[in-house]
C-alpha cells in the first residue's frame, strides 16, 4: 500500500460522513481480499462489425455454399477439419489446436427474432441483451455487477480498452476501462484528485450526484492503484501476436494470473465489416483473434488457470449467404459462437450448421437464440440469476 | 443561501447555456422574471442548420458503379459530421439559448439516426422551429419528417405486411409511455400508419394504394382512421401530458421526480400543450431555484463541452476535436445510442469518462498529452477501411497528441478587470462552480494557483477550478 492510500484510507475510515463510500473503500484497501478458491472468469471477445460466420466455420460438404459463393467460398481442400462437414478457416490453426484438445465448442445459428441488419441496432441489441423491439438503458454485463455485485470493487469487470462499452454499462454499476494499467496508474494518481477527495469527504452534503462522482473517482484511483500493483506482480513470457488484440489479451492474462478478483474481461477485434475484397481482411484478422486465444489459452495453462476461465466470442450478425459483387458479403443474420475453456460439458460442434436451402430472404434463419448462450454462461459459469438479469427464461445450452 | 447570480446562472445553465463572463456580470443583479423574460425574447429568433447536402439524396445508390459507391457514402458520412459541428458551434455561440437547449432535449426525446445529413438537418430544424411551439404540432412534424419515417421503418409499412416499428415508439416513447396502451393498439395504429411515406426530396408523401382502409379500434375508439386520427387521438390521451412534463420536469428540474409539482404542471400543460408556456411556468417558479435543484445535476458531456467554451472560448485547429470528445464522453449529436435516447444523469459516468472529463481543461488550455481512443463507429469503419492505410494513420494522429488550439483568455481576464484583486477568487469560483461556493475549497485548490500575475491567476484558477467534480455539476 502505497502512503497516500494509507493515509486515505485511514481518514476515510474514520468519518462518519464518508459511510456511504465505506464498503467498496474499505474492500479496495484491504490489499489482496483473496480470490476465492474456483472462482470463475468469463472472457467476452466482442467481433466488431459483423464477422462472417460461414467463412469461419465453413460448410466444406455444402454445394449452396459453393453456388453462392464462386471466388470467395473457402475451398474443402484448404480447410482444417472438424468433422464431416464443417472445417474453419485455414488461417485458424491455432483454434483448431483448441478444438482437438477439447478445449473448445462450437455453437452454430446463433441469432434472435426479427433480425435487425443495422451495425448500432444489431450491436445494441446484443450488448443489452433486448429483444429486437424493446429498448434497454443497461447492458447485460452491466446488469449482472447490479445483480450480483453490489458489495463488489470497481474491477469487477475490466474492459481492454479506453472508453466502456454499453454491455458493460449497469444501472448502479459499471465495469472498468483498462487498456493500460499503468498508464491509467498514473493518470489516476494526481495529487489535485486526492486533495479534492480528501477534502471533500470531510464535510457534509446533501448532493448525492456530487456524492456519487467523488465515489467514482475515488473508487477508480483506488481500484488503479490496486490493479496496478497486482499487474506488476506477474509477467507473461507467452509470446502474443503483435497488434492491439493480442496486447489486451496479454494484459487480461496477466490480470487473471496475478489473482485479481475480476468476474468479467471484455474485448473487442475489428472491423469484420467486409463489403469489399473479404478474403484478405477477414483472414488477417480470424488469424490475429486464433493466435491471440491459442497464445492466451497457453498461458492460462502454464499458470493452471485455464480451468477457471470461459471465453465467449460473439459479433452483432453474420453475413448475407450470398457474396457481393465486389467479392465481400453484406449485413446478414444469425451467426456462430466459440466458447473456449479448460472446463467445458460438452466439446467440439454443439448443433448442426445452418441450412442453406432454407433461408429467409437470402439469410439465415437463427436456431438459437443469443440470450440462451448468455443464460447459460450466467447461471452454470457465473452462478448468477440468469432470468433476473435477462428479464426472462432463456433454455440453456449445455455446453459449460 | 443561494445568491441572486446563482439563481440566474442556475436558469442559464439548465434551460440554456452559461453566458460569457461579462454577460454574466451584468445579468447578475437581474430579477429572476426579468431574466426569464430576457430569455424568451432572446430565443423569438430561430437559425435554421444549414449543413446538409441536398445533392445526397438525389442518387440512387443501385445506379452507381462500386467506385462511385464509395465515394457516395463517403461524402454522405461528412454530411451528418458537417451537421454535427455546425450545431456544435451554433450551441456555443448563439443567444437564443432556450430555444438551442429545447431543441437539444427534443433531439434526445424524439432521437433518431439518419445516413443522410440532409433529412437529419430538416428533423432537427422542425423540433427547432416547434421548439417553443405546440406539442401536438411538434409531435406531426416529427412523425412526418423522412428522417423518423425511415428511422423506424414506415417505408415499409404497408397494407399487405404492416411493419409495426413506427407506430409502437410513436406510443412508447414519443407520447404516452409503457403501460398505456394495448399490442392491439399498436396493430391498429400500424395499419392506420401504411401509406406513410416520403418523397425523395424529403417532403412527405401518403400514398393511399399502400394504406390500409379498414376499420380499426384504437384506444377504446372504433373508425376508418389514418395516421393523423391516430396521433389525434393519441393528444387525447392526459397521458401524454403527464408523460412529457415527467421527462421535461427530470431534464431541467431535477432527476428525482416531485411527483405534486408535476401533476400540477401535466394538468396545465393538458390544456393546450403550449411548450412555451410550461417553460416559463417551471423557470419562474419559486421551486426551480430551491437549494435541492441547484448544481444537482451532472452535466451532459454537451453542456460540458458546450458551457466551457462559453466562458473560455477556444478555437481548435481540427474542428474534429470537437466530435472527438463527444465520442469519448458518449454523446455525438445526431448518434443517439437508440431511438430512447441517451438516459443522460449518472449513465453519462464511468471511470474513464470521469476521468477524461476531469483532464479535459488540460489537454485543450495547458495542451496536455491526448491518448485516448473513443470506440469506433461501425459505420465509420466502413469508410475508414474504403480509405487507405496512410490516411488512416493520418487521421489517428491528428487527434492524439497535443492538441493544437487557440484560447481567448483575454476575453474571459477582461471580464474581471473591474474586480478587485481580494476579491478575483471568489468571483471567479462562483461565476464557474454552481455547487455552493464562497472560499470555494481556497485552501486546496490555491496550492495549484500560479500567482506570479493576474493573468497567470485567473488562467491557473480556471484551470483548476474545471478540473475537479463541482464543475461537472449544473
Amino acid at each position: 500500500m502505497t502512503d497516500y492510500s494509507r493515509r486515505d484510507f485511514l481518514k476515510y475510515s474514520g468519518l462518519a460522513s464518508a459511510s456511504l463510500l465505506m464498503p467498496r473503500f474499505l474492500k479496495a484497501f484491504q490489499g489482496n481480499p483473496a480470490v476465492p478458491a474456483g472462482n470463475k472468469t468469463l472472457v467476452v471477445i466482442q467481433m466488431s462489425g459483423g464477422n462472417d460466420g460461414l467463412n469461419t466455420v465453413v460448410p466444406f460438404k455444402n454445394d449452396d455454399y459453393y453456388k453462392l459463393r464462386p471466388t470467395i467460398a473457402v475451398p474443402d481442400t484448404k480447410i482444417l477439419t472438424l468433422n464431416s462437414e464443417l472445417g474453419l478457416n485455414p488461417v485458424m490453426t491455432a483454434m483448431k489446436g483448441l478444438y482437438d484438445d477439447g478445449s473448445m465448442a462450437i455453437i452454430n445459428n446463433v441469432g434472435y427474432p426479427n433480425p435487425d441488419r443495422s451495425h448500432f441496432r444489431s450491436m445494441d441489441i446484443w450488448q443489452s441483451a433486448s429483444d429486437a423491439d424493446k429498448y434497454l438503458q443497461t447492458g447485460w454485463l452491466g446488469r449482472y455487477l447490479d445483480n450480483e455485485c453490489s458489495g463488489c470493487a470497481g474491477y469487477s469487470a475490466i474492459e481492454a480498452d479506453d472508453t466502456l462499452s454499453f454491455a458493460m454499462k449497469g444501472e448502479k454499476r459499471k465495469g472498468m476501462a483498462i487498456s493500460d494499467p499503468k498508464r491509467l496508474y498514473q493518470d489516476t494518481q494526481r495529487k489535485i484528485f486526492k486533495d479534492m477527495s480528501a477534502d471533500y469527504m470531510a464535510t457534509q452534503h446533501g448532493n448525492s450526484e456530487l456524492d456519487f462522482l467523488y465515489k467514482t473517482q475515488a473508487d477508480t484511483i483506488s481500484s488503479a492503484d490496486f490493479i496496478y500493483q497486482k499487474y506488476n506482480s506477474y509477467h507473461s513470457t507467452t509470446d502474443y501476436p503483435q497488434g492491439e488484440f493480442g496486447k489486451n489479451l496479454k494484459n487480461i492474462a496477466e490480470l487473471i494470473v496475478s489473482g485479481l478478483d475480476t468476474r468479467v474481461y471484455y474485448v473487442s477485434i475489428g472491423s469484420f465489416d467486409t463489403h469489399v475484397g473479404q478474403k484478405n481482411r477477414q483472414e488477417k484478422l480470424l488469424k490475429e483473434l486464433s493466435d491471440g486465444l491459442g497464445a492466451f489459452v497457453k498461458d492460462l495453462k502454464q499458470n493452471d488457470k485455464f480451468k477457471d476461465v470461459l471465453v465467449m466470442t460473439f459479433s452483432e450478425f453474420g453475413r448475407r449467404v450470398k457474396q457481393n459483387g465486389s467479392a465481400g458479403t453484406d449485413h446478414g443474420t444469425a451467426n456462430n459462437m466459440f466458447l473456449i475453456g479448460g472446463s467445458l460439458n460438452k466439446k467440439g460442434i454443439y448443433n448442426d450448421s445452418a441450412n442453406l436451402a432454407d433461408l429467409d430472404e437470402g439469410d439465415l434463419k437463427y436456431q438459437i437464440d443469443f440470450r440462451s448462450v448468455y443464460a447459460t454462461v450466467l447461471n452454470r459459469w457465473l452462478k448468477a440469476d440468469d432470468s433476473k438479469i435477462l428479464g426472462a427464461q432463456f433454455n440453456y445450452v449445455d455446453v459449460v | 443561501m443561494l445568491t441572486n447570480q446563482k439563481k440566474i446562472q442556475h436558469l442559464y445553465l439548465r434551460a440554456g447555456f452559461m453566458p460569457k463572463a461579462s454577460v454574466m456580470q451584468s445579468l447578475a443583479n437581474s430579477s429572476i422574471q426579468d431574466a426569464v423574460k430576457q430569455l424568451f425574447t432572446d430565443s423569438n429568433s430561430i437559425a435554421s442548420l444549414q449543413s446538409g447536402d441536398e445533392s445526397e439524396i438525389s442518387v440512387k445508390e443501385k445506379d452507381l458503379s462500386e467506385a462511385e459507391r464509395k465515394e457516395f457514402r463517403m461524402k454522405r458520412a461528412m454530411g451528418v459530421r458537417r451537421l454535427n459541428e455546425e450545431w456544435m458551434n451554433q450551441l456555443i455561440s448563439t443567444d437564443a439559448v432556450l430555444r438551442e437547449k429545447m431543441t437539444l432535449f427534443w433531439h434526445g426525446h424524439f432521437a433518431c439516426r439518419s445516413p443522410f445529413g440532409f433529412y437529419a438537418r430538416g428533423l432537427n430544424n422542425a423540433m427547432r422551429e416547434n421548439a417553443l411551439g405546440n406539442f401536438g404540432d411538434l409531435l406531426k412534424a416529427v412523425s412526418k419528417s423522412p428522417a423518423m419515417l425511415a428511422f423506424l421503418n414506415n417505408q415499409q409499412n404497408r397494407k399487405q405486411s404492416p411493419n409495426e416499428n413506427f407506430a409502437r415508439e410513436v406510443m412508447e416513447l414519443f407520447t404516452l409511455g409503457r403501460g398505456n396502451y394495448t399490442e392491439d393498439d399498436i396493430k391498429n395504429a400500424a395499419r392506420a400508419f401504411t401509406g406513410w411515406r416520403f418523397k425523395l426530396n424529403g417532403d412527405f408523401d401518403f400514398k393511399e394504394e399502400q394504406h390500409d382502409e379498414g376499420v380499426k379500434t384504437f384506444l377504446g375508439k372504433t373508425g376508418n382512421f389514418n395516421g393523423d386520427d391516430i396521433l389525434n387521438i393519441i393528444l387525447q390521451d392526459p397521458e401524454v401530458s403527464r408523460y412529457i412534463t415527467k421527462k421535461v420536469y427530470r431534464y431541467f428540474v431535477n432527476e428525482e421526480v416531485d411527483e405534486n409539482i408535476c401533476a400540477e404542471l401535466a394538468q396545465s400543460f393538458a390544456k393546450d400543450y403550449d411548450i412555451g408556456k410550461l417553460m416559463n411556468k417551471i423557470l419562474t417558479s419559486d421551486w426551480f431555484y430551491d437549494e435541492k435543484n441547484v448544481g444537482t445535476k451532472i452535466k451532459s458531456p454537451v453542456e460540458l463541452i458546450v458551457n466551457m467554451q462559453r466562458a473560455v472560448p477556444v478555437k481548435f485547429k481540427i474542428p474534429d476535436v470537437v466530435l472527438y470528445a463527444q465520442k469519448v464522453l458518449g454523446e455525438v449529436l445526431f448518434m443517439p445510442p437508440n431511438v430512447a435516447g441517451w438516459p443522460g444523469g449518472r449513465d453519462w459516468i464511468d471511470s474513464s469518462t470521469l476521468m477524461f472529463r476531469l483532464a479535459i481543461p488540460g489537454f485543450v488550455y495547458n495542451q496536455a498529452e491526448v491518448f485516448i481512443r473513443p470506440k469506433e463507429n461501425p459505420d465509420e469503419a466502413e469508410h475508414r477501411m474504403m480509405q487507405d492505410e496512410e490516411m488512416q494513420e493520418e487521421r489517428q494522429q491528428k487527434m492524439m497528441g497535443r492538441l493544437e488550439a487557440s484560447v481567448d483568455w483575454a476575453s474571459f481576464i477582461g471580464a474581471f478587470a473591474n474586480v478587485d484583486d481580494t476579491k478575483l477568487y471568489n468571483a471567479i469560483t462562483e461565476y464557474l462552480i454552481q455547487t455552493p461556493s464562497p472560499e470555494f475549497k481556497q485552501d486546496v485548490i490555491s496550492k495549484y494557483i500560479v500567482k506570479d500575475t493576474r493573468e497567470t491567476f485567473v488562467r491557473s484558477l480556471t484551470t483548476t477550478l474545471m478540473s475537479v467534480p463541482e464543475y461537472q455539476m449544473c
